[in-house]
Formats: structure tokens, C-alpha cells, sequence
């Protein structure tokens, strides 16, 4: 039952991505793995631009349009309906009983290894991008690993730049410049 | 509890245009947050929202659905944090099922190849920006940057699950604190 199926692997994902949006990359990168007919590493590139470049939180984005390429429009629900639901059990159950859970002592000393642990997983699915964009198939780019370090620059050098802007760059230089090459 | 009054329906509207007018996640989702809930109809207070916030930072899931729970549920309880909740990530699903739906139809279109060539690069150079904002507040001494450069080498060489990383983080945060904690 692939509702099912979605519903718990997007219940998980919600339940262990910790820090927003981006944590949930490496998890759909292991869900590509795990079930590639549902989606393939190469697409969450596009899934990321998208979920960029629309309004609403980028996690919850990317499991609707995760969902989406596994089953439909009934996946894109029902996987963003799992990856919700661990937070309204957790948070109810905080508001209940917890408080300010964010002050607690052991949640700090939680968070401050988890922190650096979420940016390494964040690294490892750009890593998984880079690799695919610039180095497909033990190949080598040359376009692409050229115009990655000229936006890096500028997206460090520009940073309160909306990231629309940069996506609709590279699209410009997409078709400019007949990528991929 | 004194928010008897608010309307469920009211949550709902009120969490779909905080989700439908917020592009990006994180801190982009504040001033929406506070011209609906505190400027327009006094939910909460300034200083609530930012604690809601923090709790929604430290609470596994995405943070705009943990905050959108945590206040539901402060207004009108298990109804009020559901409500709210799906208020919040409705725009989501219109809009990305209907993009969806238009790309599926044009992916193989020799000009949207190229432009997705491009925004791919654009999206691997974005995702560079995170990684280097997130270290710079992270990556603070010597075992946090060896944990950092551990879970980068395992999960890209060797593959091991995100669940796990997650799992030993907790643990290890924990330990060296209480070290750090013994030994001053």
C-alpha cells in the first residue's frame, strides 16, 4: 500500500529532521536510495529550486512534490500530512507539559552538537548535488563547475539577495550558455 | 482558557496566508507571524512568538509547522493546533501540486532541460551559502568541528543513515557537555 508507505517513510523524515527545511535533504536522498521509483537522486536538484522559489516552508514544499512523483496528487498529501504529524504530537505534548523546553539544560547540550551535525548533513546532500551537476558519471564539467564558482561568489558577495533571483539567474545561463553541457 | 473565542476558522485563514506569503524558510517567516497574530488580532504578544519560535527551532520537523501548532494550540487546544497546521501548509500543496503537474507535462522540452541545467548550478551554489552561514554558528570548537567533518565523511563515503547521525549527535552533545561540565 504506497500510501501507507509514504504516510511513515514522511512521518520519519519529520520526526528526524532537525533545524528547518534544508535538514530534510539528506533524508530524501536516502528515500532515493531506498525507493528509487518514487524518486530519483537527479530530480531533488529541481525539487530544491522549486521549493525555493514558491511560497511555504521549503520542507514542507519538497515533501508535497516528493510525494507527488511517488503517487499523484494524493502522495503529495499524504506525504506532507506524515512529515506534519510528528510535530503536532511532539508540540502538543511540550505545550502540555514542558514549557520553555528550549531552556532545558540537556536540550541544550543536545543542541550543541546537533547543530554541527544538521550543517554536516546539509553539506553532504549539497555535496550529492555538486557531484551530480559538475561530475556526472566520473565525467567533468567544465561549464557548470565554472558558472558554480562565479555564483558562489556572488551569492556570498550579495547576500540579501532573494534566492529566486539566483535561481532565475541560472536558468538565464541555462539556456544561454546550452547546459547541461 | 481565555482564547475560547477565536474562531477555528479564523487559525486557518490566518496560517494559510502566513504560509502562502512566506517565501523560504527560517527567520523569513517572522514579520508575516507577527502582522498576523499579534498586530491584527493579538493572539499572543511579541515576546510570546519569539519563544514559540525557539521551541519551534528545538523541536524536530519544520519550524513554520511547529510554530503554527504551538500557537493553534495555545488558542483553542488539540482542534485549534491542527487547524492551524493545515492552514499553514494548504498554499504548499496548491501550489506545488500544480507546478508539479505543469513541469511533469514539460521536462522534456529542450529549453526547460537547459534552464533546469542552470538552476541546478544555482541550486548547489545556494545550498554552498547555507552550509557556510550555518558553520560560521556551529562549528564554535575543536569537537564540533570533528563532528561536523565525521558525519560529512560517513553519510558521503560510507553512506550511514541520517536517522543515526541524528541520534548519535544527541548522544554525543550530551556526553561532552557533561564532561566540560566536570571538568571546570
Amino acid at each position: 500500500m504506497i500510501y501507507l508507505q509514504l504516510f511513515w517513510e514522511f512521518f520519519k523524515i519529520g520526526l528526524f529532521s532537525i533545524g528547518g527545511g534544508l535538514a530534510t535533504l539528506p533524508f530524501l536522498y536516502a528515500l532515493a536510495e531506498t525507493h528509487p521509483h518514487w524518486l530519483a537522486a537527479k530530480q531533488i536538484a529541481d525539487m530544491i529550486a522549486v521549493s525555493e522559489s514558491t511560497p511555504g516552508p521549503i520542507g514542507i514544499n519538497m515533501a508535497t512534490f516528493a510525494g507527488y512523483q511517488a503517487a499523484g496528487l494524493a502522495g503529495g498529501l499524504i506525504a506532507t500530512l506524515g512529515e506534519i504529524t510528528p510535530s503536532v504530537i511532539i508540540i502538543i505534548f511540550i505545550a502540555r507539559f514542558l514549557g520553555r523546553f528550549d531552556k532545558n539544560l540537556y536540550v541544550k547540550d543536545a543542541f550543541y552538537a546537533l547543530r554541527p551535525a544538521v550543517v554536516g548533513l546539509i553539506s553532504y546532500a549539497g555535496l550529492m548535488l555538486l557531484s551530480a551537476t559538475v561530475f556526472p558519471d566520473q565525467g567533468f564539467k567544465l561549464k557548470e563547475a565554472v558558472l558554480y564558482a562565479v555564483l558562489v561568489v556572488l551569492v556570498l558577495r550579495f547576500k540579501k539577495v532573494h534566492p529566486l533571483l539566483w535561481i532565475v539567474l541560472g536558468a538565464s545561463a541555462g539556456l544561454l550558455f546550452v547546459l547541461p553541457s | 482558557m481565555k482564547g475560547r473565542d477565536v474562531k477555528l476558522w479564523d487559525l486557518y485563514l490566518s496560517f494559510f496566508r502566513i504560509g502562502g506569503l512566506t517565501f523560504g524558510g527560517g527567520y523569513a517567516m517572522l514579520p508575516m507571524l507577527q502582522r498576523e497574530v499579534i498586530t491584527k488580532h493579538g493572539w499572543v504578544t511579541e515576546e510570546e512568538v519569539l519563544d514559540i519560535y525557539a521551541i519551534g527551532q528545538c523541536t524536530p520537523g519544520i519550524i513554520a509547522v511547529n510554530t503554527a501548532t504551538m500557537i493553534g494550540y495555545r488558542k483553542r487546544g488539540i482542534p485549534g493546533a491542527i487547524v492551524a497546521t493545515l492552514g499553514e501548509v494548504s498554499p504548499s500543496l496548491i501550489i506545488i501540486s500544480l507546478l508539479a503537474t505543469v513541469l511533469l507535462h514539460v521536462q522534456d522540452m529542450i529549453w526547460v532541460q537547459r534552464a533546469f541545467g542552470g538552476i541546478r548550478v544555482a541550486v548547489c551554489a545556494l545550498i554552498t551559502q547555507s552550509v557556510i552561514t550555518l558553520a560560521k554558528k556551529s562549528l564554535i570548537d575543536v569537537p564540533t568541528i570533528l563532528l561536523y567533518l565525521a558525519v560529512v565523511i560517513s553519510t558521503f563515503f560510507f553512506a550511514l543513515s541520517p536517522i543515526l547521525i541524528v541520534l548519535f549527535a544527541i548522544f554525543f552533545g550530551l556526553c561532552v557537555q557533561a564532561v566540560k561540565r566536570r571538568a571546570s
